[in-house]
């Protein structure tokens, strides 16, 4: 019996180390997400985008059939950059793209450009990567974190608005939002609060906040937080006496979850489902087609990751080997966005418009993010001058 | 003949852990070289772990925030210039000693489930404290510009020396385990585990040996966490989380508790099939749930138990 | 800061408390008559959740939906304990630690592969949408002062159930001495499956009246866990009266300090110095009670004579 489990064991550990069979694919891009575990959905949204790019690639980027090795990062920094590791060694992967969380990226991005490999951050936008860590192997798709709360902020401020509460959890995301919507508003803020990461309950601080009697309320509150806090802000009848104002609160990965208790919310966002373009129209129709549900800001910025990529291999004719080439046709970001025509700054960021989106009831009874108006045309993020690349 | 046995099995292990560098040099493999050190820098945690929660009963579910400290004192003298490995290792024993000293000083005094919930609210404390300090990387945690340096001789971006380096240190912890555990300190902690009120009716201050252990175990995992950053050249607070704490008690009774050598093969074990499993499968964790309530159920002595020579009766 | 303020609050850190009470009846029940720790607790929560959930999307109607979610969180639990546990009680309790780890785990991924990994829409049924005025001048969500209720109702219930009937008498003796009761010719094994099924229930009723203002998602149950188990540490193991004592004080303690430990720090050490030093001793403050109480009474407020 034990020699049988011996056996067993080594037997797992040789296919583990024989690697994969496979033919050799001329192009390898390896895709750091969270797949399992409570932030799984977004994982999801990122690989079905994925998937759907690579659809109407043929299965060929740039021309030269592709392969994606995806890698679970558990929300982990140290997994994460395992991750890179064993993608940049042991597949020889030619870009790195995806990632989430801030602190992983923080922790692979390095890794991959220190390897000279390039890496196409898909969502997380930490601003030492806009700013002194920026890096010329380094592009993102998504924007750099306090965009997004700095267009919510001029927002409000263009707004008149005053009385400001504003709350989210406390870690370095939650207190770099807060800063960069402070950085455009510049109305009273009542009070700032920071909860505690991963909290359930918000009815101590939702007593409070009525307490104090703000004119309207900004938040952060990603994942379930949001879906929590959103709840019991309605619960607590206070939707129709304070507007609340979000960002990375209320997205397509979390309106199923709260439906109806949405409606009326403010969110800030680059992008949105019923944003009118050609490619926009195109990727949010298949994907719902291909998928059965609304995608998301997460899956739009993965689906632009690979098209980048696509551009990028295209503009070399296939010599992956020509870094230099790939780069600066990466720099024109001359591909079809589903965020529109945009330009990349200095720091390989996107300047962009920003829009604030509203949810409301859609045609087909859902709730759903619609666009009202542009609040930034072509917005540049803070850090860009920390950014010793010229070019 | 048993024992012999066993000791033959050990050493073959220890055999092939010491030639992956070479395996990995011969197949261009330089990935195994990361993750096998990887592996091993969780073992010197688990075997630490072992010290007193195999060998003293002290089920301690908060040894994760010794692995934080460790690496906060590597990464934060390099955040203000300081790069000499021996300042930043000392410093990373001495604080994580210190810090178990403390905790252990409250903790001991209660036992059972108490004494586990007591260990994880104080990792849990210092994993709130780590995300709210803006200073140092709060939760993006901190980076770390260049490796412990050591001088020319010793050079840990070298990667095939930093692995010798774990490899020696983790030799050097076992010998070291090995030889306390078998010495009157350690008959003193095990008996305390079976009998401590005979033990105290002897005349031994049970409490002041169970506490010295506990710094010296909180010790060792601080070496483990500033290896670790030097490993991923980055750390966050997530290093100091509960379910941290979790993993490598589970490294600890996978492997087989109170064996020493039995974490190390916890360690490879969980740590593999987590990279193999999650390769295979994004439910890899509906695998991995069972597999452990089999082992805890018919495999009593962990892995270890499954070596020639194992399941001895002790 | 005004008293209606505070006494609000209060209202919050009962509800809370009660919450916390429901799960940690259960869990005090189960380790304090069969010695087993029971990481899965959280898991059983879960599931009530998801079960309502799922009943109610089935039924349409919200009554049934929570008889259903409690019948079926029992016998979950009492497949559980059948399956998986019965070889548990014997072991050690690390062995129980890392077994019912594992429970943890699978019983994650299995709602992730039934119900997927997004958060399920739950919202709190219309008839308890509105508000009540329980202490005049606050307006209090209805849904939230049906929680402490039912909460009020369960301990009555428990008192009730382990002080005037002989189930109750077999719980508090196989408490004190289980063999002895085996002795007596008192099925010990179905006594064990009855009382670990009942805690679940108990577990899967927290876990249903969460699931309308939480999130129902995979792991939902693990952040509450660890907050239960400082409840019934500092309660005393094994003892009901110290899982309500307990939970409430830290319903209470966590709730107010949230609401007022940082404006009152920022008295003193000046509003900036507040943002930062509040929310993280909010955070540690149960820990820092948990280890006080520890400190001077190991084993906890209230502990159960064990024999």
């Amino acid at each position: 019996m034990r020699t049988i489990k011996a056996a067993v064991i080594l037997a797992l550990v040789a296919a583990l180390l024989a690697g994969p069979a496979g033919a050799a694919d001329p192009l390898k891009i390896g895709f750091i997400t969270s797949l399992s575990g409570p932030a799984g959905v977004i994982g999801k949204h990122m690989k079905d985008s994925v998937e759907l790019a690579l659809d109407h690639l043929g299965r060929k980027v740039g021309g030269l059939e592709t392969e994606v090795i995806y890698g679970d990062d558990q929300r982990k920094p140290d997994v994460g950059k395992q991750l890179a590791d064993e993608m940049l060694k042991k597949h020889k992967v030619n870009f790195v793209s995806g990632v989430i969380w801030s602190n992983v990226m923080l922790a692979v991005a390095p890794t991959v450009t220190g390897a000279g490999t390039i890496m196409v951050g898909t969502n997380a936008g930490p601003h030492e990567l806009a700013g002194k860590m920026c890096s010329e192997l380094y592009f993102t798709t998504s924007w750099q974190n306090d965009q997004t709360p700095e267009a919510m902020g001029k927002y409000m401020q263009d707004q008149g608005l005053t009385d400001v509460y504003a709350m989210a959890p406390n870690y370095a995301a939650g207190k770099d939002m807060i800063s960069g919507f402070k950085r455009y508003f510049k109305g009273r803020v009542v009070d700032e609060v920071y909860t505690k990461l991963g909290q359930q309950d918000y009815q101590a601080e939702i007593t409070q906040l009525r307490a104090k009697s703000p004119k309207a309320v900004f938040v952060f509150y990603p994942g379930d937080m949001g879906i929590q806090f959103l709840k019991q802000y309605v619960q607590a009848g206070l939707r129709d006496s304070i507007p609340l104002y979000s960002v990375y609160t209320v997205d397509e990965t979390t309106l199923p979850a709260v439906g109806d208790a949405a409606l009326g919310n403010f969110e800030a966002r680059y992008w949105s489902p019923d944003l009118k373009n050609e490619a926009n129209q195109k990727y949010v129709a298949d994907f719902k087609k291909k998928f059965g549900y609304t995608p998301s800001f997460y899956g739009a910025q993965s689906y632009d990751g690979i098209m980048l990529i696509d551009s990028a291999v295209r503009a070399v004719k296939g010599d992956l080997s020509n870094k230099k080439g790939m780069i600066a046709a990466m720099r024109k970001a001359d591909f079809k966005s589903t965020r529109g025509k945009f330009t990349y700054n200095v720091n390989h960021h996107p300047i962009q418009n920003f829009y604030l989106l509203k949810s409301v009831k859609g045609s087909g009874g859902e709730v759903e993010m619609q666009i009202q108006k542009t609040i930034f045309e072509s917005h540049k993020d803070s850090y860009y001058q920390d950014c010793p690349m010229k070019w | 003949m048993d024992s012999r046995a066993r000791a033959l099995a050990l050493v073959a292990g220890f055999l092939v852990l010491g030639l992956v560098p070479v395996v990995a040099a011969l197949t261009q493999q330089p990935f195994y070289l990361d993750l096998f050190r990887r592996i091993m820098i969780f073992a010197i945690a688990a075997v630490s772990l072992d010290l007193i929660l195999g060998f003293g009963g002290m089920v301690s579910f908060g040894h994760a925030a010794y692995l934080g400290i460790g690496a906060y004192a590597v990464a934060i003298p390099a955040f203000y210039g300081i790069h000499n490995g021996l300042v930043q290792w000392t410093l990373a024993l001495a604080l994580s000693g210190l810090a178990a000293l403390v905790i252990g000083a409250v903790s001991l005094r209660t036992s059972g489930v108490s004494f586990i919930m007591i260990t994880l609210a104080f990792a849990q404390m210092l994993y709130y404290l780590g995300i709210s300090i803006n200073a140092w990387g709060a939760d993006d945690g901190m980076r770390l510009a260049r490796r412990s340096q050591f001088g020319p001789v010793v050079d840990l971006a070298n990667p095939y020396v930093f692995y010798y380096v774990v490899f020696g240190l983790l030799v050097l912890l076992l010998w070291l385990g090995h030889r306390l555990v078998n010495a009157r300190f350690g008959v003193v902690i095990r008996a305390a585990r079976s009998n401590e009120p005979r033990m105290q009716a002897i005349g031994f201050a049970t409490f002041r040996y169970k506490l010295a252990a506990f710094a010296l175990s909180g010790a060792v995992c601080g070496l483990a966490g500033a290896l670790l950053t030097n490993q991923t050249e980055y750390l966050t607070p997530s290093f100091m989380h509960w379910t941290r704490s979790g993993d490598i008690m589970v490294m600890v009774i996978l492997g087989g508790m109170g064996t020493l050598f039995g974490p190390v093969l916890g360690a490879v074990a969980f740590l593999l099939l987590e990279d193999f499993l999650s390769a295979w499968t994004v439910h890899w964790q509906v695998v991995l749930g069972p597999l452990l309530v089999l082992v805890v159920l018919f495999a009593r002595r962990g892995l270890y138990g499954l070596l020639p020579g194992g399941a001895r009766h002790g | 800061m005004t008293a209606l303020l505070v006494v609000e609050q209060c209202l919050n850190g009962l509800q809370f408390g009660v919450m916390l009470f429901l799960m940690a009846a259960g869990l005090t029940l189960v380790f304090g008559i069969m010695n087993l720790v029971n990481l899965a607790h959280g898991s059983l929560y879960m599931v009530g959740a998801y079960l309502s959930v799922a009943c109610l999307k089935a039924t349409g109607s919200f009554a049934a939906a929570v008889v259903l979610a409690l019948l079926g969180t029992l016998a979950v639990g009492m497949l559980v304990e059948i399956v998986a546990l019965r070889t548990l009680y014997e072991r050690d309790h690390l062995d129980q630690v890392l077994a019912t780890f594992g429970l943890i785990l699978f019983f994650n991924e299995l709602v992730a592969i039934v119900w997927g990994r997004a958060a399920l829409f739950t919202t709190v049924p219309p008839a308890l949408a509105g508000f009540v005025e329980i202490v005049p001048g606050i307006r209090y969500p209805a849904y939230r002062a049906v929680i402490i209720l039912v909460g009020l109702a369960v301990a009555l219930l428990l008192y009730v159930v382990v002080s005037r009937t002989r189930l109750g008498m077999l719980i508090r003796a196989g408490a004190s001495n289980r063999t002895m009761v085996g002795a007596l010719g008192v099925n010990i094994r179905l006594l064990y499956t009855i009382v670990f099924g009942f805690g679940a229930a108990l577990a899967g009723l927290g876990g249903l009246m969460a699931g309308p203002i939480y999130t129902v998602l995979p792991g939902m149950g693990e952040e509450i866990l660890i907050q239960v188990f400082v409840v019934i540490v500092i309660g005393g193991i094994g003892s009901i009266r110290g899982a309500l004592v307990g939970a409430v004080v830290v319903g209470m303690v966590d709730t107010l300090g949230r609401a007022f430990l940082k404006p009152m720090l920022s008295t003193v050490i000046g509003p900036s110095a507040a943002d930062n030093a509040g929310p993280a001793l909010a955070s540690m403050l149960i820990y820092i009670l948990m280890a006080a109480v520890l400190y001077f009474r190991p084993q906890g407020l209230f502990p159960a004579a064990r024999g």
